[in-house]
C-alpha cells in the first residue's frame, strides 16, 4: 500500500498583482489629488450646483468663521511678506528680517497687526497651538484680522493702533482688514477675492466683510462652495 | 527578501546546471504601497472647491438703484431659522396691511425652484433646450454662455418678460441661505438678480407675518412699541 503523502504546501502568494494594483492606485491618488491647504479654522462651505473651478493663482481668500473671525490666506507668499511689511509701515509696527522671512512662509494668518510680530516669532508648530488655544476661547480679540468700524465696538477700538494718515488711505483706525485688502489690491490688480464662510454664519457678518469691501470698491468676489451633489439636493 | 528554490535531484552524478527559479516577495512592497495610498488620501483632496461669481452694485451706485420692472419683480427674503418668504411686485401702502402679500415658501424644489421656474419659463425651456446641444457637443462652451446670456438679455428688455429677482437676506439669516438662493437663480437661469438691503417696509412685513419684533430697525421698533400704547 502506498503511503498517503502528505503534500507539503508552500504558503507563499504571489504579492506581484497586489503590488501592481497599488502602485496603480497610489499614481492615481498622486496626480489627481491637491494637498488640503491648512487653514486655522474649519470652514463648512455651502453647496452649490455652480460648476467653475477655484482659479489656480491670484487669489486671495477671506475666510470667515461662525463668529465673523476673518483670517486671510494668499497663494502668493512674496506679495503676502511684501503686503506684511507695508501694512506693519501703516500702523507703526516694524518687522525683523527674521519676522518678514517667516512672513514669507505663511500660509493664512488672522491676529491684529500689533501681535503680528510676537505670532511670526513663533515656529509653525507653535503659531498652530497658539491658533487652537485661542480659538478655544470664543470670542476673543486677539485672534482674527479686526474688521470692526468705530462705531460699532469699543473694547476692540481701544487696542486698535490708528494707522498713519499720510498714506492717503481711507481705512478707518481699527478696520485693519479693510487695511489688508487695499495693500495686496495696491501690489496686484489682478487678484481675485475668494469669500469662503462657513454656512451657519450669520448674514450680518457676511454683510459687514462685503460692504467693507464694497467701500474698497471691490465689487466682484467669489463664493467659495462645494459641489451640490444630488444627495444633498 | 527573494527566494531562490533550487531543484535538487538526488544522486546525479553529472554536474548538470541548477535550475533557478527566481521568485520576488512582493509583501513589503505592498505594505509600503498601502501606507504610502493611506497618507495620500488623508492629506488631499480630491475635489477643488467650486466657487460661485457675485457681483454687488458699487457703493457710489447704490444711491441709485436700478430700474425694475414692477410688473416682473419679484423679492425673496431669507429670515432666521431657515424661513423664507417672497411677494411680487411692488407693495404699495394699503398692501403693507395685509399680511397675505408676503408669502412664505421653503428652500426646497417644490418651494422657491417652482415659484422661479414659473417666472421665468420661457427662459428656462430655451436655455435648457440650449443645454442638450452642449451636452451632445453641437455648440461650445463659449458659444453657449453668449447665447444664454443672449436669451435673458432678449427676455428682460425686448420681451420684458424677464424676473427681477431682489435678494433680501435679514442680518439673522445665514449664509447657506444666500447661497442657497443664489444657487436657484443658477439653476432656474434667472439673468437679473441682486442682493439688497431690507428696506423699511419689508421689515414690517416680515414682521406683521411673524410677530418677530427683531426683523424691525431700531426706529420702527419705537414706533411700534408707541402705536401699542
Amino acid at each position: 500500500m502506498a503511503k498517503i503523502k502528505v503534500k507539503k504546501q508552500s504558503t507563499f502568494i504571489d504579492m506581484t498583482a497586489m503590488s501592481d494594483v497599488t502602485v496603480l492606485l497610489l499614481t492615481f491618488f498622486m496626480l489627481t489629488s491637491t494637498f488640503v491647504q491648512k487653514e486655522p479654522i474649519t470652514v463648512n462651505t455651502p453647496a452649490s450646483v455652480s460648476e467653475r473651478k477655484v482659479p489656480e493663482t491670484d487669489i486671495l481668500t477671506i475666510l470667515v468663521d461662525g463668529h465673523g473671525k476673518i483670517f486671510l490666506s494668499m497663494d502668493n507668499n512674496e506679495q503676502l511678506a511684501k503686503a506684511v511689511q507695508k501694512v506693519g509701515g501703516d500702523y507703526h509696527v516694524t518687522f525683523t528680517p527674521v519676522q518678514l522671512e517667516a512672513a514669507r512662509r505663511l500660509t493664512s494668518f488672522g491676529v491684529p497687526i500689533k501681535d503680528l510680530p510676537s505670532y511670526l516669532d513663533k515656529t509653525i508648530d507653535q503659531q498652530d497651538a497658539f491658533m487652537k488655544e485661542e480659538l478655544k476661547k470664543g470670542n476673543n480679540p486677539r485672534i482674527g484680522i479686526p474688521n470692526v468700524s468705530a462705531a460699532d465696538s469699543t473694547a476692540t477700538a481701544q487696542t486698535a493702533i490708528a494707522p498713519e494718515q499720510t498714506t492717503g488711505h481711507k481705512a478707518s483706525a481699527d478696520n485693519e482688514f479693510k487695511h489688508w485688502i487695499s495693500r495686496i489690491r495696491e501690489d496686484n490688480q489682478k487678484i481675485k477675492l475668494a469669500i469662503k464662510a462657513d454656512e451657519t454664519t450669520d448674514y450680518e457678518v457676511i454683510k459687514r466683510v462685503i460692504n467693507d469691501l464694497r467701500d474698497l470698491r471691490e465689487n466682484k468676489y467669489l463664493l467659495v462652495t462645494n459641489l451640490r451633489t444630488a444627495s444633498s439636493d | 527578501m527573494s527566494e531562490v528554490q533550487v531543484n535538487e535531484k538526488g544522486g546525479g552524478g553529472k554536474a548538470k546546471q541548477k535550475k533557478q527559479i527566481l521568485r520576488v516577495d512582493f509583501t513589503p512592497m505592498v505594505d509600503m504601497n498601502m501606507l504610502l495610498i493611506t497618507f495620500f488620501m488623508f492629506c488631499t483632496t480630491l475635489l477643488k472647491p467650486q466657487v460661485m461669481n457675485i457681483g454687488m452694485p458699487s457703493q457710489e451706485k447704490a444711491e441709485v438703484p436700478n430700474k425694475i420692472r414692477e410688473s416682473t419683480a419679484l423679492t425673496v427674503i431669507m429670515g432666521a431659522n431657515g424661513n423664507i418668504y417672497y411677494y411680487e411686485g411692488m407693495p404699495s401702502d394699503e398692501l403693507y396691511k395685509d399680511t397675505s402679500f408676503l408669502k412664505t415658501t421653503t428652500y426646497k424644489q417644490d418651494g422657491l425652484r417652482q415659484i422661479l421656474l414659473r417666472k421665468n419659463e420661457g427662459t428656462y425651456q430655451k436655455v435648457q433646450e440650449l443645454k442638450v446641444q452642449l451636452s451632445s457637443s453641437k455648440i461650445e462652451q463659449v458659444l453657449f454662455d453668449s447665447l444664454v446670456k443672449q436669451i435673458q438679455t432678449d427676455a428682460n428688455e425686448t420681451l420684458k418678460i424677464a424676473p427681477n429677482v431682489l435678494i433680501k437676506p435679514t442680518d439673522k439669516s445665514s449664509y447657506k441661505n444666500m447661497v442657497d438662493v443664489l444657487d436657484e437663480m443658477l439653476v432656474c437661469n434667472i439673468g437679473y438678480y441682486q442682493i439688497v438691503e431690507l428696506s423699511e417696509g419689508d421689515r414690517y412685513l416680515v414682521y406683521q407675518k411673524t410677530g418677530n419684533d427683531s426683523y424691525l430697525s431700531e426706529q420702527q421698533k419705537k414706533d411700534v412699541s408707541s402705536n401699542k400704547k
